[in-house]
């Protein structure tokens, strides 16, 4: 049995992209949609800039009792679920609801309900022993952030495997793995699966001021993520989502369904190392590398572009950049790599399901995208990052990788149909 | 290929490690108790399944104290067990090629409530260096990963009390595909009292003040579960790969099925049976062949009902002995079905069914043989856990003696 994967369905939000179309002009312009922080004043935080999305639920078509279940990120993950339902044409229950399922990604889940809540439950912080008559109902929701799922997956009438995926900054890659694997065995023929998180909140940008792993650069807001530079110093935080509609291949042809692209290859690995650090040589992202490689059956050469993590602080840009050495050889220099996250920040679990999108579109429009904010690279970053301005190209391959806490490493390999790759 | 398990480790309101909680399971005793760690007495729901007597200076080196929720030290505790009951330092494999995959639905909750009170009382320069890594979900996975330097493949699934059962599938998974062996499992707990009132948030929470009346699965007066914490690691191993090293083998994971209940108000049915018969497909078992039923057990009528329908469709009335052994600890979230799964196999082991504490009074039309009041002595040889998740998570595994 040998069941192919594809992606049949794209929706994405991020910042300063309210649909798909949108987030494909930023990328494709080089343009940086990071800003000063507007959701609340960030003037007491190390980190005050972050990618936010100018996104209305109401405007969207959610329903005023949906807006007030859902946490943001289930609310983003479900209008790109409709999104990507669209673009694919899929219908759950056209066929058997039964074999389609829903794998949704996040990392910090339901974090910004969680401090809203917090905050009525305890009187802003005073209150040790919270308030039970300030308990929402939805509050168990907020708790165990799977209700992001179900809501995806009452979205899509899914009735076959269900599940959420959070493995810290790779989930956006890992939810979209588990959900090929999947249906690859035969467990389901379709499945909407994809990364939502909404981590713009005091919580999450105190975590990561503590560690210094945000970068403290206030002037130029839209000049704070520089993946790669020499004057790179943090990550942008930033929110964002994207849902895919991943189908076995025959079964999206006999539906007459657009093929993006075939997830041909996928693997992550644990690093066993540090919960935040990383061992400069890139051996374990590399072996994630090499594995996704051979479940494409696919070589160095037919990567065409890599997608990289690429997260602007120090370690991670050369940790990478030692990786992709170790698994393209001499094609590490030859082939474009370049990080989105200079554009549209990291939004932790979801930025992997933002970057798939980003490989697909520059699949479908033959183009790579820039680092934008890359002006004299980190002299141990010596590989083409693609600095500033897009560039015109045939991209069959794609390889995209995520890293993160905990000591994830993941990679994936996605190929055009008609391509050689 | 064969996924078998050859090391448990167990963390328990029941017991800390097998040696205490099976015992326990056995005797039917109930580890119920009103909520302890802070005065939850103006709280409507009072009681709680949690673990006592946990003193994790004594199982962790120091370093890892102040970087770590409760859960991640009761997980590092359980996987420490359960690697050294599978004895892998005699595998045959080095660590690089063995993998983790773990559930956890509640985050290292505690610690980060203990984190929004400095911040919105002391500012955001109090906040602990640890909180980035010490909440978020991949805690345990990556800190199991890092202790005993296992490289493999890695991954954590949410999926409320269906995760922990996800857990395991995708670990299985990972051996059938050529990884050796891979830790797998899931545990929560979320005790400090913004956990715990979040876990009663739903109403589906027993608001009983006397152990015994609290969560009575299958019960005429069913009223809801108890919340609980901790959960099991489980050591799976490929079956070539642990019998050429010769370890004792517990069992096989021999088959899974998941599935989501539609969305209420639609009129479709819910889903919980197509989960159980996708799990007997996959594991190439009649339901004739099933020797146990460990139930998902919710507590509450509505559910129970729709449980004890799927059973009874699918083995017929009365057709298999059901059993709830939770009813004594409580239902424990991502760490539920992984303990179910260890407390099967042992049962299987042992060919005794464990008893459902406190439900004696079960109704004739859920046509179910729920084993109550003590343990029953049968030959086993196959057992189904069943686990269901808030929301519409289903999901089933086969455990089967092994070398039947």
């Amino acid at each position: 049995m040998n069941r192919r994967v594809v992606i049949t369905g794209i929706g994405v939000r991020a910042p300063g992209s309210g649909n798909t179309k949108e987030f494909w002009d930023l990328l494709s312009a080089g343009r940086s949609a990071t800003r000063r922080i507007t959701f609340f004043d960030p003037a007491k935080f190390r980190s005050q800039v972050a990618g936010e999305c100018d996104f209305d639920p109401e405007l969207e078509g959610l329903s005023a009792r949906r807006i007030r279940r859902m946490d943001r990120a289930a609310q983003l993950a479900v209008v790109c679920a409709q999104d990507a339902l669209a673009d694919s044409g899929l219908d759950a229950f056209d066929g058997d609801p039964g074999a389609v399922g829903v794998c949704i990604g996040s990392a910090v889940g339901a974090a910004t309900s969680l401090e809203r809540e917090y905050l009525v439950l305890s009187d802003s912080g005073r209150r040790w022993l919270v308030d039970e008559d300030h308990l929402s109902p939805h509050m168990f929701d907020y708790l165990v952030p799977s209700s992001m799922a179900r809501e995806v997956a009452w979205e899509v009438g899914a009735e076959g495997p269900v599940t959420m995926v959070s493995t810290g900054c790779t989930s956006g890659i890992d939810a979209v793995g588990h959900a090929a694997a999947l249906i690859r065995e035969g467990t389901a023929e379709a499945m909407v699966a994809g990364a939502s998180d909404t981590p713009i909140s005091p919580i999450v940008v105190a975590c990561f001021d503590a560690i210094k792993a945000t970068t403290p650069r206030i002037d130029s807001p839209e000049r704070a993520s520089r993946p790669f530079d020499r004057s790179r110093n943090g990550f942008v935080l930033a929110e964002g989502a994207a849902v895919f509609v991943l189908e076995e291949l025959g079964h999206a042809r006999r539906r007459g369904a657009h093929v993006y692209a075939e997830v041909a290859g996928y693997a992550t690995r644990c690093n066993a190392y540090h919960m935040t650090g990383l061992r400069t040589d890139g051996r374990e992202m590399s072996i994630a590398i090499d594995s996704a490689l051979v479940e494409a059956k696919a070589t160095p050469e037919d990567i065409d572009y890599v997608n990289a993590h690429g997260s602007g602080t120090k370690q991670n840009d050369r940790h990478e950049t030692a990786a992709f050495k170790r698994s393209l050889g001499e094609h590490a220099y030859r082939v474009p790599v370049s990080s989105i996250k200079s554009m549209v920040g990291h939004s932790l679990g979801a930025i992997g399901s933002v970057e798939i999108a980003a490989s697909l579109l520059a699949m479908a429009n033959d183009v790579v995208p820039p680092t934008a904010n890359l002006h004299e690279a980190d002299p141990e970053c010596d590989l083409d990052y693609v600095p500033l301005v897009a560039r015109e190209l045939r991209v069959d391959g794609v390889l995209t990788v995520g890293s993160g806490f905990g000591g994830f490493q993941s990679a994936m390999v996605l190929r055009s149909l008609g391509g050689a790759a | 290929m064969t996924t078998l398990v050859t090391g448990i480790g167990v963390a328990a309101p029941g017991g800390l490690g097998v040696g205490e909680f099976w015992p326990a399971v056995l005797a039917g005793k109930s580890a119920i108790a009103p909520v302890r760690g802070f005065d939850g007495s103006g709280y409507s729901v009072r009681l709680a399944g949690q673990i006592r007597g946990f003193v994790p200076e004594r199982h962790l080196p120091n370093r890892l104290l102040p970087q770590t929720d409760r859960v991640t030290q009761l997980a590092l505790t359980a996987a420490e067990w359960a690697l050294a009951d599978a004895d892998i330092g005699r595998s045959l494999v080095t660590t690089d090629e063995m993998g983790v995959v773990l559930s956890n639905g509640q985050g290292g909750f505690e610690f980060t409530h203990r984190e929004f009170h400095k911040l919105w009382n002391d500012g955001p320069e109090e906040v602990s260096v640890y909180e980035s890594f010490a909440w978020f979900y991949a805690a345990n996975t990556g800190q199991i990963s890092i202790r005993h330097g296992l490289r493999g493949p890695c991954g954590v699934l949410v999926g409320e009390q269906a995760g922990g059962l996800d857990a395991i599938a995708s670990a299985r998974r990972y051996i059938r595909r050529g990884t050796p062996l891979v830790v797998s499992g899931g545990l929560d707990s979320a005790f400090d009292p913004w956990g715990f009132l979040s876990q009663t948030a739903h109403g589906r929470v027993s608001r009983a003040e006397e152990d015994w009346a609290a969560f009575l699965p299958f019960d005429r007066g069913a009223n809801g579960y108890v919340p609980g914490e901790g959960g099991a690691v489980l050591v799976l191993e490929d079956g070539t790969s642990a019998l050429d090293r010769g370890v004792p083998v517990y069992g096989e994971i021999a088959g899974y099925g998941a599935s989501f209940d539609p969305r209420p108000g639609s009129g479709r049915k819910p889903a919980l049976k197509r989960a159980l018969e996708r799990a007997l497909a996959d594991a190439a078992v009649e339901p004739r062949d099933v020797d146990v039923v460990f139930a998902d057990s919710a507590g509450r009528p509505d559910l129970d009902r729709i449980e004890a329908a799927a059973i009874s469709d699918v083995f017929g009335p009365q057709g298999v002995p059901v059993t709830a052994p939770k009813a004594a600890y409580g239902r424990l979230g991502a760490g539920g079905g992984p303990l179910d799964v260890a407390t099967a196999l042992l049962a299987v082991r042992e060919s005794v069914i464990p008893p459902t504490a406190h439900t004696l009074d079960v109704p004739e039309e859920y046509g179910i043989d729920l084993v109550t009041s003590a343990a029953r002595e049968k030959d086993l040889r196959t057992a189904v856990v069943l686990a269901r998740g808030y929301g519409g998570f289903n999901s089933a595994l086969v455990v089967r003696r092994f070398g039947y």
